[in-house]
């Protein structure tokens, strides 16, 4: 009796969208290992992948079928068990953080014969945030069981760079999202896209961007670093530490920390959008929500998502091939010295300000 | 509950990944191969020495400041409601914040030149 009052449509559904989700995270995160290829080419003039499939398309598919053949080597004075964890742990923790992001909005769906709504966010849970904070969190321990499990100087010191880059950005980030989340009076995912309905109304824009200008910069520049992507790529750099962190790695455990980053990268840019950038919504939303079907919307309101976070993955890879790498207490100078009190500052100012003067 | 069910699949996923690389891949183990890589240098004791006090203090001012950044959300949250008043009460908040902030600073806890 007890399986029968299970809802089963529901977890059908839910397993339906989790695959779905977690499908379109290695395919984007593999064709853009191609777009960082491509746009390296472009920007250093050269022509980039161009040998498999036009454009050089089936490359990423190439490479991820080769690195399935390739012999595994785990070297003789690493820890095993935590060697094998610690990919293993980054990928999982990268697929993890896909869960509270609302990917379009609602629309119903009939299932036989009844109408159900069906939710296009995995879980919508009241404290979105901070669960993407503490899964990211987790990210760290990948890299670092990674680094240190393998036994090789370099690796450990790149493991060790990385550790405390990520959680030295981890303050400045918290603390630039409280100025959000002052705007925004909830935790939730969810209601923060909600509120950001359209793009125009009350006369001034309903995008957070707008009304945390700084608080988005700030956001922005701690991605960059958590990310562990150029300019901040103290872990990775090839011309002091060799590789990084996955030194020692091969075949496939190399290629789910490779992987992870760009699924991290995916979903960074996925947060930003959502966050800031008003997730699904876009301009003039309610008069198109009139003209067409409810599905065809919440495809409309998918696609214009994905769009915002193509245009900050292109943006992560310009910046990338733009600036160069900043120096390791450069980089803690500004986390530490720069963006923390910009931060508290920007906090205390949104704060008196909305008391005084937007207090309905 | 569904965070659970993507939890199971993100495993199933990796661990497919990684038993399929496991099984398909080439096994010819030698003695050479085995050996850390470190620039094709002989690798000289072992990597797990004492590293610089400086990444191990930086973790520490983490943890203090992370637990004062967590204080933070719940205000953040509860913002309007509470007013002038608890709006007084965080720049306090906010100033003590400043005055740990500054000793780390002035101590030359986040100092990297020597």
């Amino acid at each position: 009796m007890l399986l029968l009052s299970i809802d089963w449509i529901f977890i059908i559904e839910k397993v339906v969208l989790i695959l779905v989700i977690i499908l379109s995270s290695f395919g984007v995160a593999a064709y853009a290992t191609w777009g960082e290829r491509k746009v390296a080419a472009i920007m250093q003039d050269r022509i980039g992948p161009a040998r498999a499939g036009i454009f050089g398309l089936l490359q990423p598919l190439a490479d991820g079928g080769k690195l399935f053949f390739k012999e595994e080597i785990v070297p003789d004075r690493s820890t095993r068990t935590l060697f094998i964890l610690g990919p293993a742990l980054f990928m999982v923790t990268a697929l993890m953080t896909s869960a509270v992001i609302p990917w379009g909005p609602d629309f119903t769906m009939t299932i036989g014969g009844t109408e159900r709504s069906v939710s296009l966010q995995v879980a919508d849970i009241n404290i979105g945030i901070l669960y993407i904070f503490g899964v990211v969190s987790l990210g760290v321990y990948g890299i670092m069981l990674g680094g240190w499990s393998s036994n090789n100087k370099f690796s450990l010191l790149s493991a060790i760079r990385a550790a405390s880059q990520s959680i030295s950005y981890e303050l400045a980030m918290g603390l630039s999202l409280i100025a959000v989340l002052m705007v925004t009076q909830t935790l939730s995912l969810r209601e923060i896209v909600g509120q950001q309905h359209g793009f125009w109304s009350d006369g001034y824009f309903t995008w957070n961007f707008f009304k945390q200008p700084l608080a988005f910069l700030i956001f922005l520049v701690c991605s960059f670093a958590e990310l562990n992507r150029a300019p901040f790529d103290m872990p990775e750099c090839e011309s002091e530490l060799n590789m990084g962190y996955h030194q020692e790695y091969s075949s496939m455990k190399l290629g789910l920390y490779l992987f992870a980053e760009y699924i991290n990268m995916f979903i960074s840019s996925a947060v930003l959008s959502t966050v800031f950038f008003g997730g699904y919504n876009f301009p003039w939303m309610d008069q198109v929500q009139a003209a067409v079907p409810g599905g065809l919307f919440s495809i409309i309101c998918v696609t214009v998502l994905m769009i915002k976070v193509v245009g900050f993955i292109l943006f992560f890879m310009f910046i990338r091939w733009t600036l160069p790498r900043f120096r390791y207490d450069q980089l803690l100078n500004l986390g530490w010295k720069g963006l923390i009190p910009l931060a508290l500052i920007n906090l205390v100012i949104t704060g008196g300000v909305i008391l005084f003067f937007f207090n309905k | 509950m569904p965070v659970a069910v993507q939890l199971l699949i993100a495993i199933g996923f990796v661990a497919i990944m990684m038993i399929a690389s496991h099984l398909l891949g080439p096994k010819r183990r030698t003695s050479d191969k085995l050996i850390n890589f470190e620039s094709g240098i002989p690798s000289i004791g072992n990597a797990r020495q004492p590293m610089a006090v400086k990444y191990f203090l930086v973790a520490i001012l983490f943890v203090l400041f992370d637990v004062e950044v967590i204080f933070f959300y719940p205000y953040a949250v509860n913002f309007r409601a509470l007013g002038t008043e608890g709006f007084y009460a965080v720049l306090m908040f906010v100033a003590f914040f400043f005055c740990g902030f500054f000793y780390i600073i002035k101590k030359g806890a986040l100092k990297w030149e020597d």
